[in-house]
């Protein structure tokens, strides 16, 4: 006993691995699923054990079995287990395994979130990727809601290997939540630039397959995939741009014309099969999309058709098959360009690859013509007759079959050939489409009249040779045929040349063996077949008992079908027995009776088109809900049953009558429809009139039906003996045709006499044969199918209401909302504030912090104050960086002017698309676009290269990068300081972080810039900002923009200022005290650009102006001028003070040091909200908000001389009362009598 | 989008299957039914792509296979996928799995289908992930070396606590230890 348990143990110890398992599985060949069992009981035993490293074995063998297609959801709870391992080993097992089997439906999937989340956190890069890949193919709505915002920020991980992962795993979490959308997309079209290839590639995957679902909103989009694609080189990329493109294009046809060159020139220039077809692919669909308005585009149809030409004689059969793959498509549009290649297409119907083939066929569709119809048709059934599987037999059959009735018949020039298509094809052994050659008969017999008494015949023989295709009945869909067959001789019967042994074919016994719906249409059929009967043989008077006989024959024969287990076959057939018994009653009276048995089935049948029912509109005043009679209480179950049971027997004898008759029609309303159509078909192109027939040449040619039919009772159907075959009709036709022309060319001679011709065009030469020469073989009236009167327009919308992508259908565009900036984030954690990495530029960030209880408030603005001077930021870094406000990196530098200079249209996107859609050679970027409304650094940029005419590449790149690593600068900043704040939050220490600005209000701020107006005249503007100098107690630093307002060029500015006693401007060394400083450039008309001046201040307590001159030359074409500007610099003591934040605690200390003398001021009549106020007096004066509870709020700053200044605002009612304290009484009451001007001045 | 990579054999016997969306075990088994079927009566020398099955896809949906000696690799993609880039991709795939199992052949893929996962998973994420060959194998080796320092360490630790499990009265488990120290180092490390 013990020894057992001992082995129990140790086997357990030693338990089989995936190999063992594997190799277990292959020794027991014969009992295998018995093996696999008892491997399931052990695995089961090994995962009860504790060892995780027994339950990861136990797991990776659970994924082989599920592999083998063992449901292994039972041990889900384990998988997550292992998936939970701190091992990397385990832990890529686990998730393995949950990739294999976890699914929308698997409950334990909600207690992976947090280890996911854990795991997508991991330092370790491998454990990322793991939870990523794992993730993509488990994610389900709840794990991505959740995960939504870690995923996102994984997207701007280090490493390209997590961010590939990350940017590709995005387009799952948009499916299942489509909020993320909006807020990821920015992140998203970013990585587009990402300098890895390989996350690159990743991200053009995403916004491909997303653009593919919903182009429209991706329409923005294109100036960038643009660029990427004359830029990229990575064939991948290129295939997935080029592709979306051809997504693209259809909505925006401008797009297209762009492209067609770039396109064609990848065509000439790439080695890569896959690049050259994809380039094909999405030039033909720009073709399409221009189909008109292009004048043109034959070279580039031309070039593709060649190209494709190329790829289709390839040997390789891929390049073949996606040769014919996009043939077709130009086909569409271009059908003639296609035609001339039909010899090639004929051969690759040829082939041996059954894809090709068909393929090939799709082609033909589109290739025929009324002269090589017949050719083609013949080919094709030449294949039908080699085809071995019925599967391609069965495609060339309905593709004969589409091909001749394409477009109403159109290429149809003779219908006896075409019947004896069908006929041909009834011998089809097999085949599933019966059904569909039967409507074919019918329908041609329906609406081509001059064919019937041709239909009639061929149908009759059909009839008499009906066994050979009911080899066996069950299976073969041939015997549909016989419905037609009989419907026809049985509705046409007066075509018949012999009745009597129609009918007799028709009562056969053997037609007892049929499907029950034939039968029924044979007894129908039968009957009328008897009315024509009697009326030949009443005629002849000495004759009654011939047709007593007739009569006879069916009493004879219906009572097998009585007896017929079918209920449609057994009414119809004792009706018709019981009118016929009735009917010899009266014969043996000597009553003729063939009249009124033929008016048992007279009247016209028109054919109906299929939609016609569904298009009668609704009458007014009917409504279909309403009960035409209130349903007696209590007994609506038994109501219930009836009615479904009317229904059943009603659309029963619906299929059974495809063609509805009027039976009722007098003789007056038929000649009224008779005209009707008449006129209509005066109208219709495809009526063709009247021309002497062939079909006497026929059948005097071939007298089928007198040629004696040898019963034989085979079960393998023959080709059914006596058929016209169709080969005699290409041969006729072929003959027809010569002498047509032969005709023609004599006529001609007799110098037109063609007034009696019918429906033949006269050319003026008589060269190759046209389209319009050939003339059809018949009177042939097609009658087009009858649609009800006021027929509603068909708006089918055949969008699937269920898509997943229906739900992604989100206009990106449009600027994010700040309560967008975030996604909606579980309340279980609250802090996870997210900030969107795409900030509008002139709207200052607010972000909503949560209240922490102790009812202190965080406040935190993102800062636009003027940049600061480099130096300064040196020493407030390591503060800064405690702080999380960041407020001086150089990033601030550039926004900042940004924000000076006039603000770019509001929707940016959508006119730069115009834009670079309208102008031809425009630089593929939409930053450049804006040029002139753009950054004053930018703009210069912009100027210096737009004259000269350089590769387009070379103009957008530069500015474009700027951006973009501002914009990841600006995120890694954010992303820090969300950490902290997160850090903050957690140690419950955050209350007194302090921040410039002001927070939580979802309203934001207008635009606001410190440049100040300092000089203008006709040549230049100056603007200027003044700032302390954080770096020197002793320093204000003057940033002046210039702008040439002018149309000549600008250059040799000189400034100079007149010193005074207080203030003077550092002039560089060397230089004597009144010199002018030389401006480091020269302005081109209409560019401004930015100068820094830096002066030395004693005394910062007055605010003080300086005099000033700004001389430079003017350079015109021909002439030169001098010219000067004259300036006040007005230094208030504003620009004294520096941003400098302070925690709410040394702030304290420093009001109850009492060193500080107060002051304080009201304003009046200020009806701003207060955070706009606050965020006034930190933008225009340098403060910074130490603390805000409700409308009230403490503020600091620093003079650059080392003076504190306090400040408390309080509002109430339009009043703002500040009350104020600064160790420098008179700094303090200057700067207050100027934060009083600034809000006198709004 | 790629919905679901097949790899069977000449016998349709599944060798690695990965679906990018939830199907059944069965409905699994089936489409791999199908697909072999559909695959398997082609000749080599006829084009690599199919219209899809009936169970997988459907009209937006193509199969592009190669066929390699015993093996088939069948991806079932949409039109968004150009056709020859999944055919160069399915060659990276293929040269990736001879590079990390030196002369890659069947019986590699029998064996270790959780590597071939490991190593596809570095190629494919639902849609193309990597198609740099040197970057697949430098990742993958990466993380088998990763797991090779930890697999180590755990199956020793594997050992000791297997060890401890065996609850037994002391007689017996003397005579088993012997046994122990024969078969810890014919233990792989995963």
């Amino acid at each position: 006993m013990a020894l057992k348990i001992v082995k129990g143990s140790i086997d357990r110890m030693f338990d089989k691995n995936l190999q063992d398992l594997v190799r277990g599985i292959r020794n027991h060949k014969e009992d295998e699923a018995k093996y696999i069992s008892t491997c399931i009981d052990e695995i089961k035993q090994e995962l009860k054990q504790d060892n995780i490293a027994v339950k990861a074995n136990a797991v990776c063998k659970l994924t082989y079995l599920q592999m083998l297609g063992y449901d292994v959801s039972w041990a889900a709870f384990n998988i997550v287990e292992v998936m939970s391992s701190s091992k990397f080993t385990y832990k890529r097992i686990g998730y393995l395994a949950a990739s294999q089997c976890f699914h929308e439906s698997t409950d334990v999937i909600m207690l992976t979130t947090n280890q996911i989340r854990k795991d997508l956190s991991s330092p370790n890069q491998y454990d990322t990727g793991v939870a990523l890949t794992g993730l993509s193919c488990f994610v389900t709505p709840d794990l991505a809601r959740d995960l939504a915002n870690d995923i996102m920020t994984l997207m701007s991980h280090t490493k390209p290997y997590i961010r590939k992962k990350a940017v590709l795993i995005m387009y799952k979490v948009f499916l299942k939540y489509p909020e993320s959308l909006r807020p990821a997309f920015p992140r998203l079209k970013e990585k587009l630039e990402d300098p890895d290839p390989g996350v690159q590639s990743a991200a053009v995957n995403v916004i491909c397959e997303l653009a593919r679902r919903n182009p429209k909103n991706y329409l923005s989009l294109a100036p960038l995939f643009f660029k990427l694609m004359t830029s990229s080189t990575n064939n991948w990329v290129l295939i997935k741009i080029i592709k979306l493109f051809g997504a693209l294009t259809p909505l925006e046809p401008r797009l297209g014309k762009k492209l067609i060159e770039p396109l064609t020139n990848l065509i000439h220039s790439t080695s890569a099969m896959s690049l050259l077809y994809e380039c094909v692919n999405t030039v033909i669909a720009v073709l399409i999309s221009l189909s008109s308005g292009m004048p043109n585009h034959s070279a580039s149809i031309q070039l593709c058709v060649q190209k494709l030409r190329i790829l289709i004689e390839d040997s390789d059969q891929n390049l073949k098959y996606l040769g014919l793959l996009a043939m077709s498509k130009i086909l569409k549009t271009h059908p003639k360009s296609v035609q001339s290649h039909k010899d090639l297409i004929l051969q690759c119907l040829d082939d041996k690859d059954e894809s090709i083939r068909l393929r090939a066929l799709d082609l033909l569709y589109g290739m025929v013509s009324k002269k090589n119809l017949m050719e083609i048709v013949k080919k094709l059934m030449l294949h039908v007759d080699k085809a071995e599987g019925t599967t391609y037999r069965d495609e060339l059959l309905t593709k004969i079959i589409d091909i001749c009735s394409q477009s109403n018949y159109q290429y149809i020039t003779n219908f006896e050939w075409y019947i004896s298509i069908l006929v041909e094809l009834t011998r089809l052994e097999g085949t599933r489409h019966g059904h569909l050659i039967a409507s074919q008969m019918l329908d041609v017999a329906i609406r081509v009249k001059a064919i019937r008494a041709f239909a009639v015949a061929q149908m009759a023989t059909l009839l008499d040779n009906a066994h050979l295709l009911t080899g066996n009945t069950q299976r073969n869909g041939i015997c549909e045929v016989l419905y037609a067959a009989a419907w026809i001789c049985g509705e046409f019967s007066e075509h018949l040349e012999e009745p009597m042994a129609t009918l007799e074919a028709m009562l056969r016994p053997k037609v007892a063996t049929l499907p029950g719906h034939i039968q029924a249409v044979y007894v129908q059929n039968a009957a009328k077949l008897f009315a024509t009967v009697l009326r030949g043989q009443e005629g002849v008077p000495a004759d009654s008992t011939v047709a007593q006989e007739t009569s006879q024959l069916l009493i004879d024969r219906l009572p097998l079908f009585v007896q017929s287990s079918n209920l449609e076959v057994q009414e119809r057939a004792s009706c018709i027995l019981q009118l016929v018994k009735y009917i010899q009653k009266l014969q043996q009276k000597d009553v003729e009776v063939a009249e009124e048995v033929t008016a048992l089935f007279a009247g016209e049948l028109n054919p109906v088109a299929p939609k016609a029912q569904k298009k009668v509109p609704v009458p007014e005043g009917l409504d279909l809900d309403v009960w035409i009679n209130e349903p007696p209480s209590g007994s609506e179950s038994e109501d219930e049953g009836r009615k479904s049971k009317g229904k059943a027997v009603f659309a029963k004898e619906e299929s059974r009558h495809t063609k509805p008759r009027y039976t009722e029609v007098d003789e007056k309303e038929l000649a009224k429809r008779r005209e009707v159509r008449k006129a209509e078909q005066a109208n219709n192109p495809f009526y063709i009139k009247a021309s002497p027939s062939s079909q006497k040449v026929y059948q005097d040619g071939v007298g089928v039906e007198h040629i004696p039919v040898v019963q034989i009772d085979l079960s393998v159907p023959l080709k059914v003996p006596g058929m016209p075959m169709s080969d005699q009709y290409v041969k006729l036709e072929e003959e027809r045709r010569e002498r047509n022309k032969a005709d023609k060319k004599k006529k001609k001679d007799k110098k037109k006499r063609e007034k009696g011709e019918k429906g033949r065009r006269r050319r003026g030469d008589s060269g190759p044969e046209s389209e319009e020469d050939i003339t059809p073989a018949h009177m042939v009236d097609i009658v087009t199918e009858e649609m009800p009167e006021n027929a509603l327009p068909s708006d089918d919308d055949d969008k699937d209401p269920n898509d997943p992508h229906k739900a992604l259908n989100i206009d990106l565009d449009k600027p994010l909302a700040d309560s967008e900036k975030k996604l909606p984030v579980r309340s279980h954690r609250p802090d996870e504030v997210l900030k969107s990495p795409m900030e509008d530029r002139q709207v200052v960030e607010v972000v909503p912090e949560p209240k922490k209880k102790t009812g202190k408030e965080k406040k935190e603005k993102k800062d636009r104050k003027k940049s600061k001077e480099k130096k300064k930021k040196h020493k407030q870094e390591e503060e800064e960086d405690l702080m999380g406000s960041g407020s001086q990196e150089p990033v601030q530098a550039e926004e900042t002017k940004e924000v000076a200079a006039p603000p770019p249209a509001s929707t940016p996107e959508a006119s730069d698309l115009d834009f670079w859609l309208s102008n031809a050679p425009v630089p593929s970027n939409p930053q450049a676009a804006a040029a002139p409304a753009s950054t004053p650094r930018t703009a210069s940029g912009m100027a210096a290269v737009a004259p000269d005419s350089e590769p387009e590449e070379a103009k957008d790149t530069e500015p474009e990068e700027t951006k973009s690593s501002t914009h990841k600068k600006k995120k890694q900043k954010k992303e820090k300081k969300k950490k902290k704040h997160h850090h903050n939050h957690s140690d419950g220490a955050g209350d007194e972080s302090v921040q410039n600005g002001t927070v939580e209000e979802e309203e934001p701020l207008p635009p606001m810039s410190n440049y100040a107006l300092l000089a203008e005249n006709s040549y230049v503007k100056m603007v200027c900002d003044i700032q302390g100098n954080l770096q020197d107690g002793s320093q204000v630093v003057v940033s002046v923009i210039f702008e040439n307002k002018c149309d000549s060029f600008i250059k040799s500015m000189e400034f100079n200022v007149l010193d005074s006693l207080n203030s003077k401007l550092q002039r560089p060394d060397g230089a004597g005290p009144h010199d002018g400083l030389i401006v480091p450039f020269q302005l081109p008309p209409g560019i401004s650009n930015e100068a820094r001046f830096i002066f030395s201040v004693q005394n910062i307590v007055m605010p003080q102006k300086l005099k000033g001159t700004l001389t430079f030359i003017v350079k015109t074409d021909d002439s030169s001028t001098h010219e000067k500007l004259d300036f006040k610099l007005h230094f208030t003591c504003t620009s004294y003070l520096i941003t400098t934040p302070c925690y709410s605690d040394a702030y304290s200390k420093l009001l109850e040091s009492g060193d500080l003398k107060g002051c304080s001021l009201k304003l009046e009549g200020v009806n701003q909200p207060f955070h706009h106020l606050l965020a006034r007096i930190c933008f225009h004066h340098h403060f910074s908000v130490v603390e805000r509870i409700d409308s009230c709020a403490s503020m600091y700053s620093r003079s650059i001389q080392g003076h504190h200044m306090c400040l408390l605002v309080k509002t109430a009612d339009q009043t703002v009362s500040i009350d104020a304290k600064c160790d420098e009484p008179g700094l303090l009451g200057n700067v207050l009598d100027e934060i009083k001007l600034t809000f006198s001045q709004c | 989008m790629i919905k679901a990579i097949l790899i069977f054999n000449n016998h349709g016997k599944p060798r690695l299957i990965r679906f990018y969306e939830y199907f059944a075990e069965d409905v699994q088994q089936q489409i791999i039914r199908e697909t072999f079927h559909l695959v398997s009566k082609r000749d080599d020398n006829v084009c690599n792509f199919l219209e899809g099955g009936s169970l997988i896809g459907g009209s937006d949906y193509k199969l592009i296979y190669r066929h390699y000696a015993t093996l088939y690799f069948v991806f079932c993609v949409d039109s968004s996928e150009s056709e020859l880039g999944i055919l160069d991709l399915i060659q990276v795939f293929v040269e990736t799995l001879d590079k990390c199992f030196e002369n890659v052949c069947e019986l590699d893929l029998i064996f270790h289908m959780d590597k071939v996962h490991f190593i596809l998973q570095e190629v494919v994420m639902g849609m193309v992930l990597e198609t740099n060959m040197n970057e697949i194998v430098g990742q993958v080796e990466l993380q088998n070396r990763m797991e090779k320092s930890e697999g180590l360490l755990c199956s020793a630790a594997r050992a000791v606590s297997a060890v401890k499990n065996i609850n037994l009265p002391e007689m017996p488990r003397n005579i088993n230890i012997g046994d122990i120290n024969i078969k810890v180092p014919s233990l792989s490390p995963f």
